[in-house]
């Protein structure tokens, strides 16, 4: 019997390319085409897969080692918080509020990333990229499950949270987000990498995740600043997989460059737009504020993105058609869509409110250009009528623009006195836009588009009330039966925060820091 | 010239990564916040095994990095023995 | 002295669960983090566009499954994974093997392996990598185009469950012999006459349509058959008894995992089949027909793992299948 010498360790690439590439083989039995269908279905020419290639290279065994090692520290820290009544440690009940909008309409989006990703990680014919939309594609689950645990406790003790996914595929606001991640799901698999892992996990990234979690920092959430950190770490090879699935597809030829700028350019608008959400959140509804939206979007687009672009431009890629009018808008949106949200706050699943005078400070502050000339009178004639007993809510419904399904409330670059209005005709009707790139996305795709689910149009056509409700009943109130549809408990889920069930448990309870350091 | 950077989690086990990246790269800064260490480098950062297991006097796997990992910038290169961050082409 | 007067805070819950688990676990009662993880996640209405790639159907659509059910929540998993226990499960079963790998290579186990055993092990073994490749890309389809959380969170653990199989048996490989091995295993996938029949089985699996006609094929029919031939009549009882105890041991994640999964398989199965006539004969169709092929293309692998008794021992895989498939509710 011959003892052998153990052979030579490979090396990491060649372990790992082993581990990969050399797993697929070259189906004869059935067509190519029929095993990979996606291959050539956006125009998109590959002409060399093996040249993706995945920096981190983590095996099946590693991923297992790593993330069971995250998940035993986030949910030991998810299990102290429950135990030590962690929720009544945030500074304000205010600041739930933040936390409702994050279940709503992010946590969603973490499982669409996860089927979307499952879908390429079938239909890719590349194995590298194959396995690296594989890893997203449990990495998003992670996350979905993991918020859904951080939140639960939350759940037990406020409102705005115990029909999430009810409301996340029926409330108007909600088809912001829902719409966003459909439309990259309904493309093809190319156009959802540029969309989701480009765009968004590597663009856009920090501005949907720097507000949450240092606001969640600021103001005590230790549950979500954990929740935030252990996911920051797969983030990093998302936002990897971000830039290297551009420079592969702008590599393999040189016809795939107009395909992808013009999704640089969709893709950068709908995601800015869903931003508003954010940007809203970030400068309204953090007790204790960190940065204004504005900050961070100096911070992270116009920096960071900066530089990214003026690296991308030796392949032909330009900055996005929006970027000029998003940059303007940072001075404005954050403050529009509070008014918006505040005006239909009978219709949204968390509170609204004023912000206090010391809040109004600090924004005035931040927007030395906007703020006091055009929202604190409005924000100040609001609060008069609060303190009249007058709190107004809009009765009507809004308009919402047809492609990214934000109400109209939106103004021109460059003169907010104005609301933007922009429409086109496709087929015999009229479709209204909040902006020229909005337009201009559903003109290139109207087939798409005209299917949207509009939330305001479904109520007007009757599609939002139970199956049990009568118009012919006396008394019909169609606002409130919408609310009934919504599945809403109707001054817990909605309306003021002042006065809300939420504000006076939180208190009851003794919740908040200030009151925690007057006990023993 | 663009920076390149790589953030941890500020813990017990980030220490002796970011004390070996400062010894390997005289040009790196380290920025602390609550919760978070960012290095921050011009054009070029390289992480090594060896220096991080000089640091911790036991043997360690690159890919450990993972664990405590929050973000990063730049184009990646690993092999065995070293991670590296790089702006050039 | 003082007396602490400690006042605990009686504060009760306004509510123990989210609606949308609540609903589908029969009220509002405490829920496992399981439940919440899982019942109720997927988008079910008002879906905004159709698939451009696939326009007949809805983003998330019921109907590209021939089989039907009232609510597809009712297949939940009995190991009650969700992300978390998944991963936590699979990194104690990594350093086994990690364990189990420095044991054998501290004391040079592979290098004092019969030559003949060797080489067997890497006939059989290698072109195994691919079959698992395929178990991979085909729960990923059940993933990404099945109907429920319940169903495709499952099958995304399945997918990465089957890419570590392949890999694993990769690192045997690389273990065994030089890197060659590799690409030997490969050619015989590709061209050894023995091993066509399973690669068109294989491959017709691959241009499957029906989410639940792939799970039944690959989960149940394919691997339910493999596994305990592989690993069991020919890791355990061959090739462990000529001095290939240290394969059994560097292996071992893979019989551990496909008796675990069986679990998972065995519940979707037969609660599938439960809901109704349709369904049963449906599952019972698609475990026939694939069971049969399955055999057909194992036939000449048992052959070069076993020789003479390769028939013999798939036979008695075969009668424990049909065991299985009985025990789930499916017709003789």
């Amino acid at each position: 019997m011959d003892t052998r010498v153990n052979p030579k360790k490979p090396g990491l690439k060649e372990r790992y390319a082993a581990m990969t590439r050399g797993l697929s083989w070259e189906p004869s039995y059935q067509p190519r085409d029929k095993v990979f269908p996606f291959d050539k279905y956006e125009g998109i020419r590959i002409h060399d897969w093996n040249a993706f290639a995945d920096p981190f290279r983590l095996t099946v065994d590693a991923y297992w080692k790593y993330q069971g090692e995250k998940e035993k520290k986030l949910y030991a820290v998810i299990e102290a918080f429950a135990q030590n009544h962690g929720e009544l440690g945030v500074t304000d009940a205010r600041y739930i509020n933040a936390l409702k909008l994050f279940i709503q309409g992010v946590t969603p989006l973490e499982y669409y990333a996860h089927r979307g990703f499952a879908h390429l990680a079938r239909q890719f014919g590349g194995d590298g990229l194959r396995l690296a939309c594989l890893y997203q594609s449990a990495d998003e689950l992670r996350h979905q499950q993991t918020e859904t645990h951080a939140m639960s406790v939350y759940n037990k003790y406020f409102h705005g949270m115990h029909e999430s996914n009810h409301w996340f595929d029926n409330v108007w606001y909600l088809s912001v987000p829902k719409s966003f991640f459909e439309d990259a799901f309904s493309g093809g698999p190319f156009e959802f990498l540029t969309a989701v892992s480009f765009s968004f996990e590597y663009v856009l990234t920090n501005l949907l995740f720097v507000p949450f979690m240092s606001g969640a920092a600021h103001n005590g959430d230790m549950s979500t600043v954990t929740f935030g950190f252990s996911a920051q770490s797969d983030e990093s090879r998302h936002m990897t997989l971000g830039i290297e699935c551009i420079k592969f597809m702008l590599e393999q030829d040189p016809a795939n460059v107009p395909i992808v700028q013009r999704w640089i350019d969709k893709w950068f608008w709908r995601g800015y737009r869903l931003l508003t959400l954010v940007a809203m959140m970030q400068d309204y509804m953090l007790p204790k504020r960190v940065m204004s939206w504005k900050e961070a979007w100096e911070m992270y687009a116009e920096a960071n993105g900066g530089a990214l672009f003026a690296d991308l431009a030796r392949y032909g890629i330009r900055l996005p058609k929006g970027w000029a009018d998003a940059c303007e808008g940072k001075h404005h949106i954050s403050h529009q869509a509070w008014n918006t949200f505040y005006n239909y706050g009978a219709a949204a699943a968390f509170h609204t409110w004023v912000p206090e005078t010391e809040e109004m400070k600090w924004l005035s502050q931040k927007y030395p250009d906007s703020f006091d000339k055009f929202y604190r009178p409005r924000l100040e004639h609001y609060a008069e009528r609060a303190a009249q007993g007058k709190r107004f809510y809009n009765g009507t419904l809004p308009m919402l623009c047809t492609t990214c399904q934000i109400p109209m409330l939106f103004t021109e670059p460059g003169d907010p006195r104005w609301i933007a209005y922009r429409e086109t005709q496709h087929d015999g009707d009229t479709y209204h836009f909040c902006s020229d790139h909005c337009r201009e996305i559903f003109e290139h795709e109207p087939q798409k588009y005209v299917q949207s689910w509009l939330p305001v149009h479904q109520i007007y056509q009757g599609h939002c009330f139970s199956p049990d409700a009568d118009p012919t009943q006396p008394g019909f109130d169609p606002l409130g039966e919408v609310l009934r549809f919504y599945k809403f408990n109707l001054d817990h889920d909605n309306m003021d925060f002042e006065g809300s069930e939420d504000q006076r448990n939180f208190r009851e309870w003794g919740g908040g820091q200030d009151a925690k350091e007057g006990q023993l | 010239m663009s920076n390149v950077f790589i953030a941890f989690q500020a813990n017990e086990e980030s220490r002796p990564i970011v004390d070996a990246i400062l010894a390997d790269n005289p040009q790196a800064t380290a920025v602390h916040s609550p919760g978070l260490v960012k290095i921050d480098c011009p054009q070029r950062l390289v992480i090594k095994r060896e220096s991080i297991e000089e640091q911790i006097g036991r043997s360690f796997d690159l890919q450990q990095l993972h664990i405590n990992l929050v973000t990063l910038s730049g184009n990646i290169d690993e092999d065995d023995d070293q991670l590296t961050l790089s702006w050039t082409h | 002295m003082t007396t602490i007067d400690l006042q605990q805070r009686e504060i009760k819950p306004l509510r123990n669960t989210f609606d949308h688990v609540a609903r589908l676990i029969g009220g509002d009662k405490p829920a496992s983090r399981y439940q919440e993880a899982t019942l109720g996640a997927q988008p079910t209405a008002n879906f905004h566009y159709r698939p451009t790639w696939e326009p007949q159907y809805e983003l998330f659509d019921a109907s590209r499954s021939a089989i039907k059910l009232a609510d597809w929540y009712v297949l939940r998993d009995p190991r009650q994974y969700y992300y978390a226990t998944w991963t936590m499960a699979r990194s104690r079963q990594q350093e086994a093997v990690e364990t189990n790998y420095q044991f054998v290579d501290s004391r040079k186990l592979l290098g004092k392996l019969p030559d003949d055993v060797r080489a067997h092990a890497c006939q059989v073994l290698m072109p195994l990598r691919h079959v698992a490749w395929a178990g991979n890309m085909n729960n990923c389809f059940i993933a990404a185009y099945g109907y429920g959380t319940a169903l495709t969170a499952a099958a995304t653990f399945h997918s990465m469950d089957h890419l570590g199989v392949a890999q694993y048996l990769t690192r045997l490989g690389l273990a065994l012999d030089e890197p060659g091995v590799l690409e030997a295993g490969k050619n015989d996938w590709l061209s050894d006459p023995r091993w066509q029949v399973l690669r068109r089985h294989v491959e017709d699996m691959l241009v499957l349509k029906d989410p639940m006609e792939i799970f039944v094929a690959q989960n149940l029919a394919l691997d339910g058959l493999l596994y305990p031939l592989i690993y069991g009549a020919f890791i355990d009882d061959h090739l462990a008894t000529r001095g290939g105890t240290s394969i059994a041991l560097l292996t071992g994640f893979m019989p551990e995992w496909h008796d675990e999964s069986a679990r998972w398989v065995d519940a979707v199965t037969k609660t599938a089949a439960a809901e109704s006539p349709e369904n049963k004969a449906l599952i019972t169709g698609w475990a026939k027909a694939w069971g049969n092929r399955a055999m057909a293309a194992l036939t000449p692998v048992a052959e070069i793992a076993l020789g003479s008794a390769g028939q013999a021992a798939l036979a008695a895989v075969r009668a424990d299948y049909n065991a299985r498939c009985k025990k789930a509710g499916l017709e003789a």
